[in-house]
């Protein structure tokens, strides 16, 4: 990888954008989180495990995840229908897919679990910000799982394998590949390529990729120790 | 061996021969935490007591239930948990059940709290409750406060060191659901608003040390004692 090669908003091609994220930033949901990828910004509220309606959709093995993402009308600079999209659908799809490889569901039969994800601003790699938010909401609900997942998306702008690319690069990209990992197990629990990689390519975009995660999943656990180191501070106060 | 350190979903816990305890899973030797909370390694079980997530029933528990609704020969109660409940109106009865002399809504009606034992439940059925029992039945006075279930053992501390403090300081009786719903009933309001605060702080605090001692303090000092 050329060191010299400079992005659009002058990042280097292995540099993540500025990261922000919070846990329980919604009373009423069991779990919920925020996450702001550069100008990606993220909601996500998680219910249950709870009793399923309409009963016949539940599985006498183990709890269903039912996922929902969608993007906000002003989340885009053109307004977006507020209807699901074709994408939208197949984007639920995937992240529902992911989440329960991690999710101990065989606990719960009977049940469901409900993720909602609300984009409120779109700008590159909603998916992958969807569920560094998702994992984070399943932990802050107290639902069983297995490892936080943690996702970025890599990809080759012009000629170059680039790290967590923005809109702007995603539209001019030759190729574009979300991967979703568990980092204490070395899984892989999404994986999308769009375009064309070469085999050595693809090598190194997938390396880069497990790198950006493993520095996510390090912001992640950072976020929700902080939550509670923070209220032993406040409870010091008054003793 | 007692850690009492903050663990996240995913983390490595401990290697060796140990059993893996709640919220607590293993691969081969290695053993990692399914939950946020306090990692806890007592003997040769390793557990985490997690700070949050819904209650799991599990055979003869004490729990806390709200009646939800009346059918013709039970009801159906809300015990906070991802199954609803069932009291038989055999077991409530006796088993002197007859449905054209017993009303059950005159007996239960929705909106009223039972003190109940689950009796019954698998994976396939919803818990079955029974109210015969010491201390079992319908709650008529005293005050009902939450607390997240997985909390509980916080509550109770080692040994009971927590909850005997509360009962004593507070002066209070106190029932605890392992639902997360606790029945305080003391001599007045007043004493029963203390005991209900003092829970509160817990709630707050579970993943704090020296807890026991900062709510000793807490209930002595509200009262104007000495610390």
């Amino acid at each position: 990888m050329s060191s010299e090669f400079v992005r659009p908003d002058g990042r280097l091609p292995d540099q993540l954008r500025p990261i922000k994220m919070a846990v329980g930033v919604l009373d009423r949901a069991d779990g919920s989180a925020y996450v702001e990828q550069g100008n990606t910004k993220v909601i996500v509220a998680v219910y249950g495990p709870r009793e399923l309606h309409p009963r016949h959709k539940a599985s006498p093995e183990a709890a269903v995840v039912r996922c929902r993402y969608h993007m906000a009308p002003f989340s885009t600079r053109e307004r977006k229908s507020p209807n699901p999209s074709r994408r939208e659908v197949e984007l639920s799809k995937v992240i529902k897919d992911a989440l329960s490889q991690t999710i101990f569901l065989e606990r719960f039969p009977r049940t469901s679990i409900d993720v909602f994800i609300e984009v409120l601003e779109a700008d590159g790699g909603t998916r992958c910000a969807s569920i560094n938010a998702c994992s984070l909401a399943l932990a802050n609900a107290g639902i069983p799982i297995r490892d936080l997942i943690s996702a970025v998306a890599v990809g080759k702008y012009n000629g170059h394998i680039i790290l967590d690319l923005n809109d702007e690069e995603d539209e001019a990209a030759e190729a574009d590949m979300p991967v979703a990992i568990m980092p204490s197990f070395n899984k892989v629990v999404l994986l999308q390529l769009n375009g064309v990689l070469t085999e050595e390519e693809f090598k190194q975009a997938f390396d880069l990729a497990v790198k950006g995660c493993m520095e996510i999943n390090r912001i992640q656990r950072e976020t929700l120790r902080s939550r509670y180191l923070s209220i032993k501070g406040e409870e010091n106060e008054d003793v | 061996m007692n850690e009492r350190r903050i663990v996240l979903p995913g983390e490595f816990l401990v290697e060796g021969d140990y059993q893996p305890g709640l919220n607590v899973f293993r691969q081969g030797k290695r053993f990692y935490s399914s939950k946020i909370g306090l990692l806890s390694i007592d003997k040769k079980v390793v557990s985490v007591i997690a700070l949050h997530g819904v209650y799991e029933p599990k055979v003869g528990d004490l729990v806390i239930g709200k009646v939800i609704d009346v059918g013709t020969f039970s009801w159906t109660v809300d015990i906070r948990s991802p199954y609803t409940a069932i009291l038989n109106a055999s077991d409530y009865f006796k088993g002197r059940f007859n449905p054209l002399r017993n009303s059950l809504r005159d007996a239960l009606a929705p909106g009223d709290m039972i003190i109940a034992q689950i009796v019954e439940f698998d994976r396939t059925r919803n818990p079955v409750l029974t109210v015969q029992g010491h201390g079992l039945g319908k709650i008529t006075r005293g005050m009902i406060v939450e607390l997240t279930p997985s909390k509980i053992p916080r509550l109770i501390g080692r040994k009971g060191s927590m909850i005997n403090l509360l009962k004593k300081e507070g002066r209070c009786q106190i029932t605890i659901g392992k639902n997360g719903l606790i029945h305080i009933v003391g001599e007045t309001v007043k004493d029963e608003e203390l005991v209900a605060q003092a829970i509160e702080k817990i709630e707050r605090e579970a993943h704090t040390t020296g807890l026991t001692d900062r709510i000793m303090k807490f209930l002595r000092r509200s009262r104007g004692l000495d610390v």
